[in-house]
This record gives structure tokens, sequence and C-alpha cells, in this order.
């Protein structure tokens, strides 16, 4: 029963919602909407759960003093910061339990939650993305190393898309004749980009869609259980 | 001869107010909440007023170009309810009133998606056909795909080394059908790494995949026979936030140093950074993700790179079960139609014969 349910369930959602995909009439239009709003809700209850992990996971290492347990007890009260002024004074136009918090936004010019989210949370978050372009240049570095003829190919093929995408790539070939236009440097990055980029990517994307139905129907059919946590 | 010209000049009347028409008709093929407005005009007008309503008198807001035809939707109505219009056209000094009436209806079908759904069910037979055949013994030769043989080499380096592995299901929703294909992995993964003893640790962004992980995990060392090692809090959440999730990612992989990481599933901007951290560490480290936009990064800084599709059959490849085995030739059926077409699509656009593209394009609207 608690192996045959899911399955039977899967089974006939999954029918229903491809279904639906195909019929406009009432009530197959509504369907994916309604079983859409039925996952925000379901996920809404489940939040509690995440920060229950959130919680036991950081206190215990907090009360066994485990290595780098100041880090943790920092994350646990960051969270609790933001839940407790959240809480009491509301966010942006909700107000909280002890109203919108005027005094706070008459001094800090906004609420205590959305202070520290505009001026923590946003900084933070900007420094994590930003180190990607640190990251973009040690890979390209390695990615460019030659090795052989694929990475050669690559790495010709890289620069002149880096240069065309710049105004030196302009610079460099703008002497050119109207008939040798096409060698024009970013018109080969365009070239590139749009022929032979595209056409790799839309493989992929084919062949994940096929991958995305087989898979699909191996589930709707229960075929595939693993994501039940067993094959039988 | 005066005559001649007045009975001229009423027939011009009649066939220039003959010619002008107001026409509302449902929409074909629809789910029943748009209706087209045709209007044709004698010539350009100098103002139209428009209203229009409901059986109840309920106002919509409409308005059109100024032009002598045209043809525009009317949407966001409510299916099988009449409605009516009324338009006012001044000519000049000249005004005329038209009106037209239709009903909304539903339909059981959409006619645009017929390619679709014709490609759709030759797809799925392939695959049951191929599953049955399986069924019935038959032996299908599947490629092998290094980054899942390669599986067995990451999880005895972290036996042998005695360090966890990471295992990321993405950052996408229990929605996104990459995130179950990733589930399906780590169930494998999970049961190996209970028959090393090797320790798993599967951070997740949301809390549907925590609460689905930690039931495959749990599973998965129950069917391995060691449910004694299966430690819940190893299966743990981190946060909604994707750079949050990222750099607590990157924290646990500094910090425990893991021998092999798994970044299976939706990946989108944090891929390289997750992927750089890791490759930092020496960890050995197989990535697979359908975001094509991040294939590159994970193939520049991962050992072994799932790409696409190979996500998708990885759980049936690991289980070496036939008749999932099967259904990843369906696949490959699947792939040679897409071939054809595409052949068939050139062929015919070169002969200047867009009726193939134009059935297929129906489907993408």
């Amino acid at each position: 029963m608690k192996r045959s349910f899911p399955l039977v369930f899967a089974f006939i959602v999954g029918f229903l919602v491809l279904l639906a995909e195909f019929i406009p009439h009432r009530p197959f239009n509504d369907l994916i909407s309604t079983l859409e709003n039925w996952f925000m809700i379901i996920s809404g209850f489940a939040i509690l759960l995440g920060q229950i992990s959130l919680i036991r996971v950081n206190s215990q290492i907090i009360a066994h003093k485990e290595e780098n347990w100041q880090y943790h007890l920092a994350g646990m009260i960051s969270f609790a910061l933001m839940l407790i002024f959240g809480l009491l004074w509301g966010m942006r136009e909700a107000p909280g339990l002890l109203g919108s918090g005027e005094s706070f936004v008459n001094q800090m010019g906004m609420k205590p939650f959305d202070y520290l989210f505009t001026y923590a949370y946003m900084p933070l978050s900007a420094t994590v993305f930003s180190l990607l372009a640190f990251f973009i240049a040690s890979a390209a570095y390695r990615a460019f190393i030659i090795r052989g003829f694929e990475s050669n190919l690559l790495m010709i093929t890289a620069v002149i898309v880096i240069i065309g995408r710049t105004s030196i790539g302009s610079m460099l070939t703008g002497w050119l004749p109207e008939s040798l236009r096409f060698w024009h440097i970013p018109n080969l990055a365009d070239f590139i980009m749009e022929y032979p980029n595209t056409a790799a990517q839309r493989a992929i994307m084919i062949s994940a869609g096929l991958g995305i139905v087989g898979s699909s129907l191996r589930i709707i059919l229960g075929i595939e259980r693993s994501y039940l946590g067993g094959d039988k | 001869m005066k005559q001649i010209w007045l009975v001229l000049f009423i027939i011009f009347f009649v066939y220039a107010l003959s010619a002008q028409s107001l026409l509302l008709k449902d929409v074909p093929w629809d789910d029943g909440k748009a209706l087209e407005l045709h209007w044709q005009f004698p010539a350009v007008p100098d103002s139209i007023q428009l209203s229009m309503s409901d059986r109840m008198g309920n106002p919509i807001d409409l308005s059109i170009p100024l032009s002598q035809s045209g043809m525009q939707v009317v949407r966001d109505l409510d299916p099988g309810q009449e409605y009516q219009i009324q338009a006012t056209i001044s000519f000049g000094d000249q005004q005329t009133s038209l009106t037209a009436s239709s009903k909304t209806k539903e339909q059981w079908f959409y006619m645009h998606k017929m390619a679709f759904l014709i490609l759709l069910l030759l797809i799925c037979l392939a695959i049951i056909y191929y599953i049955t055949a399986a069924r019935h013994g038959k032996d299908f030769f599947i490629r092998r795909i290094s980054g899942l043989d390669s599986m067995e080499e990451a999880i005895g380096r972290a036996t042998e080394k005695g360090k966890p592995i990471l295992f990321v299901p993405g950052i996408g929703d229990l929605d996104d059908i990459q995130t179950i294909a990733s589930l399906t992995i780590l169930s494998h993964l999970a049961q190996r790494s209970a028959e090393y003893n090797t320790e798993l640790i599967v951070p997740c962004r949301f809390s549907m995949v925590l609460s689905a992980a930690r039931e495959v995990v749990k599973e998965a060392f129950m069917k391995a026979g060691r449910l004694d090692a299966y430690k819940p809090d190893n299966v743990f959440y981190l946060t909604d936030d994707q750079f949050g999730y990222v750099a607590g990612i990157d924290g646990i992989m500094l910090r425990e140093q893991p021998a092999a990481n798994f970044f299976l599933g939706s990946f989108y901007a944090e891929s390289l950074i997750l992927a750089e951290t890791g490759f930092s560490t020496g960890a050995i480290q197989t990535a697979g993700t359908a975001q094509a936009h991040q294939l590159p990064f994970f193939v520049v800084s991962c050992d072994y790179t799932l790409i696409g599709e190979e996500l998708f059959a990885a759980s049936a490849y690991l289980s070496r079960d036939p008749q999932q085995l099967g259904s990843l030739k369906g696949h490959d059926f699947g792939k040679l139609m897409v071939i054809l077409l595409i052949i068939a699509g050139v062929i015919l656009e070169i002969a200047g014969m867009s009726n193939l593209k134009d059935f297929i394009a129906g489907a993408l609207k």
C-alpha cells in the first residue's frame, strides 16, 4: 500500500496533466494551474520541515562545540534576527505584530527587516555572485590551454568571440572592404554564436527533451521507482 | 443622362454601405476565453467608438486602430458567454452604427498542438514497444556513459580516503524533472555508499526536496541492509536563497573536503562557483544537467559530465533493469525521428514548401 498508492497516484495525475496539455475544455484547462497551486500550498507547509532541519543541525553543532561552531551560531543569530524583525514590524507594506515600526522608519528610512535585507543580505548575495568573474577566468585559463586539436580549436573560437564582443574587434578589422565583411571579427563572432553555437545547444536541448519524455513515461508507468527509494 | 448618373451613384452608395461590416466570432480550437473581431469599412474612418459588453451588460475594455480593415482578438472573456459589440464609425460628418454579437465556445482539442501530439504518441509508442521487447528478453546495446561508470571509482576513492561524498541535487524544486532525475541517481549512490560504509552529505535548497531526498536515502540504506548507518542529519536543508545555498555548499566543500562531489540536477549561475570550488579541493567531480548554458562550465571544471539526456538516462543505466534499458532505445527512436524531420524540413524549405514547418511550428505557438 505504501508503495502502490504513490505509483497509482503518479499514474493518474501524470496522465491527467498530459491530457490537460491538449484539451482546452473545462475542467482540464484549469487542471495544471490547480495542481501548481496545490504544490505551492504543500511547499508552504514543507517550509517548516526545512526550518526544523536547519535549527536541529546547527543547534547540535553549537551545543557540542564542534569545529567552526561560531559560524553556525552566526547563522542562527542571523536567522533569528530576520524572523523576529519580520514578525514584529513586518516588511515593505505589510505590517507586523507591533505595527509598521514608524520610529525605525523615521530613523533608518525603512523597516528593520528591509534594512537588513538591503544592507546585509543583498551585498552578501552579490559578493558570492561576483566570485563568478574570478572563477570564469580560472576556468577559461584551464579550458584554453592548448593540449590537442580540439582545445586548439576551442581557444581560437573563444578568442574570436571574446575580441568580437569588444571594441578592439571592430577596430582590428574595420578596414576590410565590403566584399570581405564576413571576416570582420564582430561578424565572425556573431556567426559563431548564431549558427554553430545555436546548433549545438539545440541538439542538447532536443536530446534533453527526449530524455524528459522517456523519464516521465517511466515514472507514469511505474517502471522508474528509484525516486520512491526502491526498485521493487 | 442625369438619371443614369443618379442610378450609378445609388448603386455605388449601396455597394459602399454593404462593404462595411463588423463581425464577432469565436476563436477556433481554444479554451473559450477569446473572440475575434473583424472589421471592414469603405474607407479609413475618422473615429471609432466601441462598446462591448456581456449579456448582463458588464462593459469590456476594447479599442481598435483606425484602419479600413483588420482583425483583433479580444481575450480574457468567460467561456460559454454571449457578447455584444456596438461601433459608431465617423466618416467626416457622416456617422454609421454597426453591431455584432457572438458566443465564446470551449473546444475539446487544441488543434495547433496536433503535431506535438503525433510526435509525442510516436515516441511514447516506441518507448513502450522497446520496454515490452525488453520484457520478453530482447537484449539491447546501450553505449557506455563514462560519467556513470565513474560512480564506483568516486565512491571507492571516498572510501579509501575516509572522506565523505557530497551530492548536490541542483537548485530546482521537486516540480522540476531534473530534480526527480537527480533523486533517482541519489538512490543508487546512497545504496552504494551504504554498502561501502561511506558518509553521504546531501544539502538541499527546498524543503520538498529535503523530505524526498531523506526518504530516498533512507530507503536506499534500508535496501542495502544498513539502516543503522543512516544519518538523517546528513540530508539537510541549507537555504532557499540561490547564492546563500552556494556559499553554504562551498563552505562544506572547504571544511569537510569531500573526496567526491556530485552536482546533478538543475543549475544556473552558481554552477561554475560550485564546480571550481570543488576542483580547488581536489575532489573527483561528476556533474550533470539539462541546462545547455551551464554545461560548458561543468565540462571545464568536472572530471565527468552528464550532458542533457544522459542525466535522465542515468537511473535506467545504473539499475541495469532490462525494462528501463529498453526505454532508452525509445529515446534513440525519437532522435532518429527528429533527424529525419529536420532533413525533410530542410528539403521542403529549399523546394519552397513550408507546410511541414508550419505544421510543426503550430505546436510551438
